[in-house]
């Protein structure tokens, strides 16, 4: 029997859960492999070659490699995770995080020093159709 | 007989730590945040505890996707500040209560709760940002610290309900710790805030101040909360409130409001503080 998962009713939202979590064991075990010093020389020496080194999936070493955060969350990662990979290029969460909700950055920034992204027409999937 | 005299809710953002390490408190973007824990500073000097036991979860630095306990407890002497890709914050080593902690742990198992024991573990900004907006910069903290780690980055989660038995539970477990204690528990994360997908930078101040409201007042029908309420209305990231509920279960049904505080934004989130006594 399929398990409740009301949050997949939320817009622009993906839940790490267990089956997420299953999904993207690899991928965001090789972003925590960047936490360390040497790790993160060899990755900018060679990213394709350090990401061989790990049994994802091809689809999971594109966007790694195209550094398209929202599909990486699709196939698996996590923010706090993924966030390995941002610190490494020189990115805060601000940078990284705006990158994935198709504003530039500016915008993004402006719009939280305005008080945020309004709950009001993001709660539900049917009020994004 | 070691004694819960306070709870102190607060959120625990990076960029929060990061301001206060790189000199920018005084900033215009940041000033009005730090204005608004000048009074707990104070409250805590002319109240100062023995031991805080600190709730906060670990931001994928201890604990990897290997080993994901829901519920642990730090039992060691010591906690560095963790390592999160751009090196430790220049914060002091954390000095923990590992006689307090094991009874703690003891106590809280018998009573129900399977707490996962933790000897060695660095601590994130998840831990360190709190004790940096209560107590500023010190040499060293003036204060023993329990990290009490709680998932809330892999699903499910614990419930509301859950984390304020919790509370509960740890509270009887310091009322029978023999040494005389000012015990304190802290709530960190949230407020609202989501961090990731095209919903990202969701703030809901209305839903916030509603949930510190009930906290204050009313935290048993907040405990029957369900989780797609905080991840709608509060972001995805917001689920990090739960954690403040162990705090309230700590205190008394009903408790003194010292100070209530909240700020939007601080990076991509909604900061809200409490400071609460029996």
């Amino acid at each position: 029997m399929a398990l409740d998962k009301p949050y997949k009713d939320v817009p622009g939202t993906t839940i790490f859960d267990a089956d997420q979590a299953r999904i993207g064991y690899h991928l965001n075990q090789f972003c925590m492999s960047l936490m360390k010093h040497e790790n993160r020389e060899r990755w900018r020496a060679d990213e394709r070659a350090y990401l061989d080194e790990w049994p994802m999936t091809e689809e999971q070493k594109q966007a790694v490699l195209d550094r398209d955060y929202n599909r990486c969350i699709a196939l698996g990662g996590n923010v706090y995770f993924l966030a390995k990979i941002f610190s490494t290029d020189g990115l805060s969460f601000q940078d990284a995080v705006s990158t994935m909700t198709g504003m530039s950055k500016e915008d993004y920034v402006q719009m939280m020093i305005n008080g945020g992204r309004s709950p009001e027409g993001n709660r539900y999937l049917e009020d994004w159709k | 007989m070691a004694r819960i005299t306070a709870a102190v809710t607060t959120s625990h953002v990076p960029a929060i730590g990061a301001a206060m390490d790189l000199g920018k408190t005084e900033e215009p973007y940041w000033k009005p945040l730090f204005d608004g824990y000048q009074e707990s500073r104070q409250w805590i000097k002319d109240n100062p505890p023995d031991v805080v036991i600190l709730t906060f979860n670990d931001h994928a630095t201890a604990f990897d996707l290997n080993i994901i306990p829901t519920f642990a407890i730090g039992c060691a002497e010591t906690f560095k500040p963790a390592d999160e890709g751009w090196g430790p914050r220049p914060v002091p080593t954390v000095h923990g209560h590992p006689e307090l902690a094991s009874h703690i742990a003891q106590s809280v198992i018998q009573q129900d709760f399977d707490l996962t024991i933790i000897n060695k573990m660095d601590v994130d900004h998840g831990l360190t940002v709190p004790l940096s907006l209560l107590y500023g910069q010190p040499e060293e903290w003036p204060v023993k610290v329990i990290p009490l780690a709680v998932n809330v980055v892999h699903y499910p989660v614990p419930s509301g309900r859950r984390c304020l038995e919790l509370g509960k539970a740890i509270r009887k477990a310091v009322e029978t710790f023999d040494e005389d204690l000012n015990v304190h528990v802290w709530g960190t994360g949230g407020m609202s805030h989501q961090l990731q997908g095209p919903r990202a930078g969701l703030i809901n101040k209305e839903w916030d101040n509603k949930f510190l409201d009930s906290l204050i007042d009313d935290p048993e029908g907040l405990a029957e909360m369900p989780h797609i309420d905080y991840v709608r209305e509060a972001g995805s990231e917001g689920i990090e409130l739960v954690m403040w509920m162990v705090a309230r279960g700590a205190l008394n049904p009903q408790v003194k409001l010292r100070h209530r505080f909240y700020h939007v934004p601080a990076s991509n989130t909604a900061v809200g503080h409490l400071v609460l006594e029996n």
